[in-house]
């Protein structure tokens, strides 16, 4: 069971956080100042890519409760940034972003820990 | 807005979502692993658990840190918030230990670790390589 709950929760992470940086790069510069953060609400509510992540957060959230509740902290958080290559890849195919040498051995030694962590 | 401003803030927002993440956390698992009842499909033993007042604090901080994270990515690139938020994970583990005195090994240890030097390699790479963030209104 902990395994399905982590591969939902890592499948709808990584859908909310491409949606995420998609819309956001779109959205311009934001901060989360009194001021700013009245600008990011709206910028969430009026923007349908943004609430689709939304939605895909609140899909992977429910499944990480379950998940930790019935697992230790630290291998449930942990063992969620199994989402890390899968959004470096697509990150690079769908968004664009010029991953080089350095950030791949750096998700790399992300996934490493990951790996570690999850056994 | 110059670059430096724009890397301020981005360095800023950073250290906001790193911190207010695992504290969330924490307090979603302390509250979580006091409830009484099994998480199931059922939707109104959420509905409770959400009343829980650890559980409900967790909930507020990962709230706020997920609007400082769209923040974020509006000035930074998904392949560098990724790595270097999972500093978070070092906290995470960090707290369980602690605060939960759950057993963590030398294995996860060296996992937290690894973590670690990745997000340090990652955050030596310049935030935005798509020039979105700059040129966008």
């Amino acid at each position: 069971m902990k395994w399905i709950l982590l591969s939902i929760v890592v499948a709808a992470t990584a859908m909310s956080d491409l949606l995420q940086s998609h819309e956001m790069k779109r959205a311009g510069p934001q901060s989360v100042g009194a001021r700013g953060l009245a600008r990011l609400l709206k910028a969430v509510a009026t923007r349908w890519k943004l609430i689709l992540s939304i939605v895909c957060l609140a899909i992977s959230f429910f499944a990480f409760m379950a998940l930790l509740q019935a697992e230790p902290l630290s291998f449930a958080v942990p063992a969620s940034a199994a989402s890390f290559i899968l959004e470096t890849v697509l990150a690079k195919l769908v968004l664009k972003e010029q991953v080089g040498a350095r950030r791949v051995a750096g998700a790399l030694l992300v996934l490493g820990g990951v790996i570690l962590l999850s056994r | 807005m110059t670059s430096r401003a724009m890397r301020l803030r981005t360095y800023a927002l950073l250290c906001l979502v790193i911190f207010l993440q695992p504290l969330g956390n924490l307090s979603l698992a302390w509250g979580t692993k006091h409830f009484p009842q099994v998480l199931s499909v059922d939707p109104l033993v959420y509905l409770r658990v959400i009343a829980d007042p650890f559980v409900a604090l967790g909930i507020g901080m990962l709230a706020l840190a997920l609007l400082t994270r769209l923040a974020l990515l509006s000035l930074a690139d998904l392949t560098f918030v990724l790595p270097v938020t999972a500093i978070g994970y070092v906290l995470a583990a960090l707290f369980g230990a602690v605060f939960l005195h759950e057993a963590v090994s030398a294995q996860r240890w060296l996992g937290t670790v690894l973590i670690f030097l990745g997000t340090g390699v990652v955050g030596s790479t310049p935030p935005d390589t798509t020039g979105h963030a700059k040129g966008a209104r």
